[in-house]
């Protein structure tokens, strides 16, 4: 008998860890997932849903979302919220990238305003927003700005120049999370922060020029304002340098403050600490913070992206009306409130890899939205489609309001180089009509569609579950690549 | 004796460092470190940097010695080839002193490969017989 014998299934695409399969859980395990990639789902990604659901105080269920697949001590594409009273904080719940996350901007363009401009656009956006191994953002930063930069956030990106006050309205926690503390972010990760800011990084990031290709809920799409045919713009990246140093600070803290705390783990990447404790207390006002360095990035980047455009298509921004639709973080933690058979329990819910999908008349979604939900953001991989959802109902009852981030990686990297030959990828994806641009040859083949699970079945794994709906399909016209 | 070799994991790269002791293991794992980001033959030594860290157990002082090679590596916009290590048991802590060379990053000149997010402490282990073998896998 292995682990997956024991898991139930509740209804289509939903399987249950019943709460008696080890004697430590405190809460039962939840699976999203399709028949096809249950078959195919590693072994140690359900332990590690398993490992999760034995943590204090965590409340219902430790949750598997439809990219699940095997992280460090909590699996990525997972869900987890503790309660506030006797619940735990751990940065393994949350990941390196703090707030890697993704940013979708609308425009009035179609496609044949910019197909003769494409080549143009692609490499000026290459150049003006640095991206790769050893990039360093154009900004040179004093101490006193980046301490600004992680108290403020995309706050203080726009007080700073970069893009408009209206964005923030759009942006999850408006791009500043308030109870973010500076101090609390040690010297080396602001060091490793300062010269990053304003970069997008490698691996799976990206920076996409794509067209909305295909409408499937009608009135969201117009309370979002997309449209088929649309040009938008899509951002996929995190905290850099600054965010995986907080966490690496805090595992080690954290590392010594759960043996202190007498907490029973299974694996030392679970590393955690009671909410009421200070290493808790500290961890999230600094990993609040590196929160906010992800969104004053993004925010950094949407400018030099309106930027380009202005520059190669030689009209305002505002007249390409290139507005933010909006702005998720999928590697997260926050305090949230959430029903629970009628009453408002307050709990701290772990995002890793895993992005917020708040329903209908939520406060949090902004009041353009709130009528029709959040939009959900689903990044897809180089060359495949990405997609708009929005948040539900179902979600804010099953998932602590939360759905999938995207596609996981199936082939090793050095899998991936032997496996795909990168000038081949490229004539793929130009015979599509994709223009990519790379730091390397070695990104391309690493980050070649086949490498990863396919973000179609993800997104429709979400829908058919309800835990986020399809509203619109964009796809690529143009890819840039650390 | 190799110095290191790579094995697979699906998201990230995982490699072991061998060595006759500890200070030689240790040594390699900076080098099996550099040759993910880069390729540590094409990587001069004309900048020199030393540190010390100290850890309570040999796994905790591998993490914080790979640790501080990335956190070197970032700020100082630079990638090292050479790594002298010279690792001290006081007390109940390890004490290490590293001395590492390498040169500023120019990428018409560096390959540039991977960059690495953070060190996990995932399947880390130091293990000592007739040579000293680490582990350690890195996020990518």
């Amino acid at each position: 008998m292995t682990i997956k014998d024991e898991i139930k299934k509740i209804r289509d695409n939903v399987y249950e860890i019943p709460g008696s399969y080890n004697r430590r859980m405190r809460a039962s395990g939840k699976l999203y997932i399709d028949d096809e990639s249950f078959d195919a789902l590693e072994e140690g990604a359900v332990e590690q849903i398993v490992n999760v659901a034995c943590l204090p105080g965590v409340f219902r269920y430790s949750i598997g979302l439809p990219d699940i697949h095997f992280g460090y001590g909590f699996p990525i594409g997972g869900v987890a919220a503790f309660n506030t009273r006797n619940g735990i904080v751990s940065p393994g719940g949350v990941g390196f990238d703090i707030n890697c996350g993704v940013r979708l901007i609308k425009s009035n363009l179609r496609i044949e305003d910019i197909e003769e401009h494409l080549d143009e656009l692609v490499d000026s956006l290459f150049k003006n927003i640095p991206s790769g191994v050893g990039s360093k953002g154009k900004v040179r930063l004093s101490e006193e700005d980046i301490n600004d930069v992680l108290d403020y956030g995309a706050e203080w990106a726009v007080e700073n120049g970069y893009g408009w006050s209206e964005d923030l309205e759009v942006l999850e926690e408006n791009g500043r999370i308030k109870a973010a503390d500076s101090s609390k972010v040690s010297d080396k990760a602001k060091k490793r922060g300062i010269p990053q800011l304003g970069s997008l990084g490698s691996g799976n990031h990206f920076l996409e020029i794509q067209v909305v290709d295909e409408i499937y809920n009608e009135k969201v799409a117009e309370v979002y304002g997309l449209e088929k045919g649309m040009i938008v713009i899509m951002i996929h990246s995190g905290s850099r340098g600054c965010g995986h140093q907080v966490c690496s600070d805090y595992l080690r803290l954290m590392d010594k403050a759960y043996k202190n705390y007498k907490i029973d783990i299974a694996d030392r990447q679970l590393a955690c600490a009671p909410l009421d404790s200070k290493e808790a207390q500290n961890y999230l006002k600094a990993m609040y913070a590196a929160a906010n360095y992800a969104w004053a990035n993004r925010q950094m980047m949407t400018h030099w992206i309106r930027e380009t455009f202005e520059n190669v298509l030689g009209k305002s921004a505002r007249d390409m009306d290139m507005q933010i639709v909006y702005d998720v973080a999928h590697n997260i933690a926050k305090e949230e409130t959430h029903d629970f058979k009628g009453r408002d329990m307050e709990l701290l819910v772990h995002r890793k890899g895993a992005t917020r999908a708040f329903g209908p008349g939520r406060e949090e979604v902004p009041l353009k939205y709130r009528e029709v939900g959040q939009p959900v953001l689903i990044p897809g991989t180089m060359g495949t489609a990405s997609y708009v959802l929005h948040g539900t109902d179902v979600a804010m009852e099953e998932t602590f309001g939360s759905t999938a981030h995207g596609a996981g990686r199936v082939l090793s990297r050095s899998q991936a180089k032997k496996d795909y030959n990168p000038d081949e990828i490229v004539s793929n994806m130009e015979n599509n009509g994709i223009k990519i641009k790379a730091t390397s040859k070695n990104v391309i083949a690493e980050e070649a569609p086949g490498a990863y699970k396919d973000v179609d079945s993800v997104v429709r794994v979400s829908d058919s579950t309800g835990i986020a709906k399809l509203v619109a399909k964009v796809k690529p016209l143009a890819v840039t690549k650390g | 004796m190799k110095k290191f070799e790579y094995f697979d994991v699906t998201a990230d790269i995982g490699f072991y460092a061998f060595g006759n002791n500890l200070n030689e293991a240790f040594e390699n794992a900076g080098l099996a470190m550099f040759n993910i980001i880069s390729n540590t033959d094409n990587i001069g030594q004309d900048k020199l940097l030393t540190f010390e860290i100290t850890s309570e157990d040999e796994v905790s002082l591998l993490y914080d010695y790979l640790e501080e090679l990335l956190f070197y590596h970032e700020i100082e916009f630079a990638l090292f080839s050479d790594f002298d290590v010279k690792i001290n048991k006081t007390g109940e802590n390890y004490n290490l002193t590293a001395t590492i060379k390498g040169e500023d990053i120019d990428w018409d000149k560096h390959e540039r490969n991977c960059e690495i997010k953070a060190i996990t402490f995932h399947q880390m282990v130091v293990k000592k017989s007739d040579i000293v073998c680490l582990k350690a896998i890195v996020d990518l």
